[in-house]
């Protein structure tokens, strides 16, 4: 049944990417970026289930809050054009 | 285990895994950024919920559970601020949201054409 989960973690990581290659701005391919890496986690959590050895789920955390930081970095660097920019002497959007 | 613990488990990560797969459709079928930010929330939460609820069933009371615990508690922190990063940044970007009807900025008694199509 792990297999089933695992499946269906697969044809939802297909579609996302599928969502990465079409977007048509950045920002969708931003949000499939940060749903692959959300699924990425997840299959692999299953696959530690399904191999019997579930201590895989440490590497599933650093690779959660790698995740998060790219994504804003990545929106950083689009909002602004630049990741050292101080936000505090740019006038409000 | 006992086959209660058993079957509630396996329907947990099925429904899990139903949550998934459909929030990944949304991602794909949705027209533009904010509605597609809408259905992969569904991923976030419902299907990452279920498969971790179910997983730790699975798992027992163990270290294993408070792993998926923790992993839980990440993606329910990290997922809204995400998704408010990228909501705002969009919103910066100048792209508007695709509405019905846009009544922002609009008096109530006067009425509205809101016969014009949508695009899908």
């Amino acid at each position: 049944m792990f297999a089933a989960a695992a499946a269906a973690i697969l044809v939802a990581l297909a579609l996302a990417i599928a969502r990465a290659i079409k977007g048509p701005t950045g920002f969708d391919r931003v949000l499939a970026g940060n749903s692959v890496g959300t699924l990425a986690i997840m299959l692999l959590a299953v696959m530690g289930f399904l191999t019997g050895r579930p201590e895989f789920l440490d590497i599933g955390l650093t690779y959660g809050l790698l995740n998060l930081i790219g994504t804003l970095a990545v929106l950083k660097f689009f909002r602004h054009g630049d990741l050292a920019h101080d936000a505090d002497r740019t006038p409000k959007s | 285990m006992t086959l209660a613990v058993e079957i509630a488990s396996w329907a947990l990560i099925l429904l899990g895994s139903f949550f998934t797969v459909v929030g990944a459709f949304g991602l794909v079928r949705m027209p533009e950024v904010f509605t597609r930010m809408h259905a992969a929330s569904v991923t976030d939460t419902l299907g990452v919920g279920f498969l971790i609820l179910g997983m730790s069933l699975q798992a027992g009371l163990s270290l294993v559970t408070a792993k998926l615990l923790f992993l839980l508690a990440l993606f329910f922190f990290t997922g809204p601020a995400v998704t408010h990063a990228l909501a705002q940044a969009c919103l910066h970007g100048g792209i508007k949201p695709l509405l019905a009807e846009d009544r922002r900025g609009r008096s109530r008694s006067r009425p509205v054409n809101t016969t014009k199509k949508v695009r899908r």
